[in-house]
């Protein structure tokens, strides 16, 4: 390893060959400004908000993509550094719509704080933005607001280089440039999976989530609504981040007494059928193997892959139209919930479905472009009525005024709100393949999975793709088929690493039985529709909660639930049966390419 | 302050040697680390706009160890007021392929491209013929170099030699962040020397006459002569090869109208001289070298020709980086308000400063360099600026 | 006339299945008919397994390459500084006057599309312009109006 010797502020410091002026001075808590750069992304140097002096240099030079030189003597905060500073801010607020009382992301946004920071002048420069820019809102997802817009390209280099979805696309040159997508068609009409991505990485309110927070406060406030909540595995160990609390808290308990408060008629659970998810999927699995291995039959598609990232559901239907049949025909557990929630859970609980309105909470911003697939009417009536982001539904708590961090801790409603830690685990990467593994393990065996605690290392961590494989060994008499197969399972996040694993399946090379695919990276905690910002460290830690919430969970399997039992007793009758086919299963079409 | 009086010289558009590519030929048969030393003894500087010395250039790609290299000959000439290397292309092209060939022998490079403006389409069949003779004499001569030409699409930035790069590699023509340098990681990633169009010709002269000859012309900081592009109120407008290092007042008796009141050298990047700097700039000193030269007299408005440059570079700006995207808008915006009474005449200095902001803060050479023709605009012609 | 998927297959025999052939299709694809179509990027970007969102951002950047439908003379008309001292403003209104459209616009018939362009290299013999690839030199409304004759008449 070869170091450099440079000054930075008077401070000399050792750094490695390659390193970045920005990250040297990170290394000694030197906090210089910056907009384009994002640890995710690939440096852009483009907004030039972080500039630094190089002593001896006419020219500034910028501190994200200019790498350390030996004896390099640099000024972060100099008079010259912060004059240019302030210009090129004033330059990004002459270009902007600065009616920030009226943003979404008001008090979260990157050039707010800067513009504040550098104190700067709204009159310095005349106003350049564009004028009649309309707001594109034809996506159930995604809100695209181009006069919030400052063009430091995260989004497109986020849709590229993380999704590899290439949505996204800086047009024109000059003064014309802008974001747009493909011929600048509204976002309903192009190859938008809807995974939110761009939005987490938008550092103004240019892209944001769609918001339906206010049809939901009016069902609630309708007394002959009864309102149903949901609320993901990921949320619970988030939502604490809007709410003044540490990266990495667990709020399940509070969260549920605040829906309470906000007048939420019944407080469920995603939880739940996640674990039936895993009942459903891991029996349609078993299926399939049976059909390959004991029947030969051609026309199964193995790999199968997992259906519940609705972000995921849309890349492969755009991208690899010709392969759907390796997706699971399960649906996500928000849509299987929704299903029940207005056929089992009306009946159970004698209400005319009709006025149920089920709500989703969900880190997610492609939730809500499923919600309203049109095919999510099995029960007769819109599935789900509405699907929340972590952020929207944070906002309704800072609305209903609830002195968050004091409210105590109360379990979900029943039915539909008991859950395992296997569900829980659907939150972080990994964990809907170590989920299906215990169950299914378990069904064929007989015996727990040969890991320590149940819990599947080999599938959890942070690497793109990862792959394992467990043998089968001592099968029940009905499974005997399996007996000795090593079961290959693979796991990948972020649309980049799922398209790695299509091309093989697409060019006949897939090794795998069963893949676990999540549209964003990290899995649901780093999903489109979670606190901002997002980085490496932040996922890290909200995955790290997931995992303790499922060592405290006393049912670590979803087969031992005691609702799936009784769930599928009173109304399902068996997994794959006939209110299954109806209700918790679906299908997909193929999209085109742009 | 050197001060040579204006003085023609004929080298680059001299006639061709008998047998074709025969300069080429003949410096096949010297060592490569001669023909190297030789160009960096000649002084020569890249005629592209920067000034970088070009044999040193040379030589740091012939150190270069990777196998594949590439040469390209940058004739994007999108700068307003330049045409001569359009007339290079037209006449001598090839001094030009020379040139490259010279530069492919002493580095190892097999392939060469003519990056050509999209604009100079009609030149392409010609080129191609010529292109034909030159892919034949260097097999013969056998050296294993290549050259075909990629048509531009319409940018001016696109002449920036990483935007360039970019376009070649099927990319909008966004300028890259810098180290690396092309010569390190260019075109497809590999070591890729791009040289302006006379720059290439220069070096294929500089072989012919030799080093000695060829530095005896011009100043201490800018050796040879340079192809000057004439244009504007003068009656004799064209390209002009000339000794570098004279006054401008020299130069406007020669080339003006007899009512010369500025004189911009250097293209619009470039500076505005006004009269009263005349006797005692030179050009070659202190300002760029493209040799655009446009001559304005004095019934042309200032005013009209600075939003004529402003409302080029606010188009031609690749867009990506805030000073250049967002500054060029504001000059344009914030002269026309001060012409208008909008902004006071004081906001012309609010301008000035913010020209140098992009000066110190842009990512290429476009941003950077607006400043030049804006502040000495302003600062000499302020009161067509208000009135 | 060459189909567009020919001229993709070409290209990429030329240039390999790569981005870096994505200009010199889209540049013969101008030279054909003046323009690149939506359908045309789509084509594109699945035969270079790119996005078609990336075809039309990095063709939206050129200005010869159009993704609008122009007709089949394309007249660029010089407006950088010497062009315009030249007499620029004359020429164009000659041409307005004589295509009856206003800059932007492309005649009923399909036959001419007025833009303007920054520098053509052509300072020294302004004002000038380009009609396809076909440069014209010190216009004045008089030679102006000839030259579209003369288009007009070879159509016919
Ligand atoms: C905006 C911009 C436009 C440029 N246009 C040209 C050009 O048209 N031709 C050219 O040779 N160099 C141009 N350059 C300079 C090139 O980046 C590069 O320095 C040059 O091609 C190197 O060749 P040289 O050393 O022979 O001059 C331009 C630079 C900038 C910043
Ligand atoms: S200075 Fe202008 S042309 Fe250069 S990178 Fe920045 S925006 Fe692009």
């Amino acid at each position: 390893m070869t170091t450099i010797k440079l000054k930075i502020d008077g401070h000399t410091i050792e750094v490695e060959k390659g390193t970045t002026i920005l990250e040297a001075a990170k290394k000694i808590n030197v906090k210089i400004p910056t907009l384009c750069h994002h640890e995710d992304l690939c440096v852009a140097g483009n907004c030039r908000v972080c500039v630094v002096e190089v002593k001896n240099r006419h020219r500034l030079e910028a501190s994200c993509a200019v790498p350390a030189e030996e004896g390099m003597d640099i000024l972060t905060n100099s008079a010259k550094v912060r004059n240019a500073r302030k210009d090129i801010v004033s330059l990004l607020v002459s270009e902007h719509n600065t009616q920030c009382t009226t943003c979404y992301r008001n008090t979260n946004c990157e050039l707010q704080d800067l513009a504040a920071e550098y104190n700067v002048d709204g009159n310095r420069f005349l106003s350049v933005l564009k004028p009649n820019l309309s707001i594109d809102k034809s996506s159930w997802s995604i809100e695209k607001d181009d006069s919030k817009c400052i063009r430091c390209q995260r989004c497109v280099r986020t849709c590229a280089e993380l999704q590899h979805v290439n949505a996204l696309t800086a047009a024109n040159k000059g003064h014309e440039m802008k974001i747009a997508t493909f011929m600048d068609l509204p976002f309903n009409e192009v190859v938008c999976t809807n995974c939110g991505q761009c939005v987490n990485r938008c550092p103004t309110g240019a892209l944001t989530e769609r918001r339906y927070f206010d049809q939901v406060w009016e069902a609630i406030g309708d007394p002959n609504k009864h309102v149903v909540m949901n609320t993901a595995p990921s949320v619970r160990v988030a939502l604490g981040e809007m709410l003044g609390y540490e990266v990495g808290t667990r709020v399940t308990g509070k969260m549920v007494t605040a829906m309470r408060k906000m007048g939420v008629d019944s407080v469920l659970d995603t939880d739940f059928t996640a674990d039936l998810t895993i009942i459903e999927e891991g029996n349609e699995l078993l299926t399939r193997l049976k059909k390959v291995v004991k029947d030969g039959d051609k026309s199964i598609k193995l790999p199968m892959i997992t259906s519940c990232s609705p972000g995921w559901v849309k890349f492969i239907e755009h991208m690899f139209p010709n392969h759907l049949g390796h997706l699971s025909t399960c649906k996500s557990p928000q849509q299987m919930f929704g299903a029940l929630a207005k056929t089992y859970y009306a009946e159970k609980k004698g209400i005319d479905p009709k006025d149920i309105v089920s709500v989703a909470i969900m880190p997610c911003a492609a939730k809500k472009y499923e919600a309203n697939r049109p095919e999510m009417n099995s029960s007769g009536y819109r599935d789900i009525d509405a699907g929340l982001t972590t952020r929207e539904f944070g906002l309704m708590i800072k609305q209903a005024g609830l002195d968050f961090k004091n409210l105590e801790d109360t379990a979900f409603d029943s039915i539909m709100g008991e859950s395992t830690g296997a569900g829980v685990i659907f939150g972080a990467t990994g964990g809907v393949m170590e989920a299906a593994l215990r169950t299914a393990y378990a069904v064929v065996t007989g015996r727990k999975v040969p890991f320590e605690n149940l819990n599947i290392t080999p599938v959890r961590g942070t690497d793109g793709i990862r792959a394992a494989s467990i043998k089968i060994e001592g099968c029940l008499p009905e499974w005997n088929f399996l007996e000795g197969v090593e079961l290959n399972v693979a796991v990948a996040h972020g649309l980049k690493n799922a398209r790695v694993i299509m091309d093989e399946i697409a060019a006949g090379k897939s090794k795998y039985h069963f893949i676990e695919i999540m549209a964003c990276p990290g899995g649901c905690i780093g999903g489109g529709g979670q606190p901002i910002p997002t980085n490496a460290e932040i996922r890290a830690k909200r995955t790290k909660a997931i995992y303790e919430e499922d060592m405290g969970k006393p049912i670590r399997m979803s087969h031992e639930n005691p609702e799936i039992t009784q769930i599928y007793e009173e109304f399902l009758g068996e997994p794959l049966g006939h209110k299954s086919h109806d209700l918790l299963h679906t299908h997909y079409q193929k999209r085109h390419r742009h | 302050m050197a001060n040579n009086q204006l003085k023609r010289v004929d080298i680059i558009f001299s006639p061709y040697s008998v047998a074709p590519y025969e300069i080429l030929r003949l410096t096949m048969h010297k060592e490569k680390s001669d023909v190297i030393n030789e160009l960096i003894e000649s002084g020569l500087r890249g005629r592209g706009g920067a000034g970088f010395p070009t044999g040193l250039k040379w030589k740091y790609l012939a150190a270069e160890q990777d196998s594949e290299k590439y040469i390209i000959c940058n004739a994007d000439e999108g700068e307003p007021g330049t045409f001569k290397d359009r007339k290079l292309l037209v006449e001598v092209p090839r001094k030009v392929f020379s040139g490259m060939a010279i530069a492919a022998y002493v580095t190892g490079a097999k392939i060469g491209f003519l990056y050509l403006r999209r604009e100079y389409r009609n030149l392409i069949p010609q080129l191609n013929k010529e292109l034909d003779i030159f892919n034949e004499s260097a097999k013969k001569f056998g050296l294993d170099f290549k050259i075909s030409i990629f048509s531009g699409s319409g940018a001016y930035v696109c002449g920036e030699e990483t935007a360039l790069i970019e376009s070649m590699e099927g990319k909008r023509g966004e300028p890259r962040n810098k180290p690396p340098f092309p010569i390190q990681n260019g075109y497809l990633g590999k070591p890729t020397l791009v040289n302006n169009v006379e720059t290439f010709a220069s070096t294929s002269m500089i072989c012919r006459i030799g080093a000695d000859k060829y530095k005896a012309l011009g100043t201490d900081d800018q050796h040879g002569s340079k192809l000057f592009s004439i244009s504007g109120d003068s009656p004799k407008e064209g390209v002009h090869e000339l000794e570098l290092g004279m006054k401008i007042s020299d130069f406007v008796e020669e080339f003006g109208d007899g009512d010369t009141k500025a004189v911009q050298i250097g293209g619009v990047a470039g500076f505005c001289i006004p009269r009263k700097q005349f006797e005692t700039s030179i050009i070659g000193e202190g300002n760029t070298t493209g040799g655009a030269t446009m001559i304005f007299n004095s019934t042309r408005s200032m005013y009209n020709v600075l939003h004529n440059y402003l409302d080029f570079f606010a188009e031609e700006s690749c867009g990506q980086c805030t000073p250049c995207r967002v500054g060029t808008q504001q000059l344009l915006k914030g002269i026309e308000a001060v012409k208008s009474g909008k902004k006071p005449a004081s906001y012309l200095d609010d301008l000035i400063k913010l020209s140098k902001t992009m000066q110190i803060t842009s990512k290429c050479g476009l941003g950077q360099s607006v400043t030049n023709s804006f502040a000495s605009i302003i600062e000499n012609f302020r009161e067509e600026m208000i009135y | 006339m060459l189909e567009i998927s020919e001229i993709i297959q070409e290209k990429v025999a030329e240039h390999g299945r790569e981005r870096k052939a994505l200009l010199p299709i889209l540049q013969s694809i101008v030279n054909l008919k003046n323009y690149i179509a939506d359908k045309d990027m789509v084509q594109i970007a699945e035969a270079l397994d790119i996005s078609a969102a990336d075809v039309y951002g990095t063709a939206s950047f050129y200005s010869f390459l159009e993704t609008e439908e122009k007709g089949k003379y394309v007249i660029r008309v010089c407006k950088s500084i010497t062009c315009e001292m030249k007499g620029k403003h004359c020429v164009l209104k000659a041409l307005e006057d004589t295509l009856k459209v206003k800059l932007g616009e492309t005649t009923h018939d399909g036959l001419f599309s007025l833009e303007q362009a920054n520098c053509l290299g052509l300072c020294d013999v302004g004002p000038a312009m380009l009609i396809n690839e076909q440069p014209y030199t010190k216009l004045t409304p008089d030679s102006v109006h000839e030259i579209i004759t003369e288009y007009r008449n070879k159509v016919k």
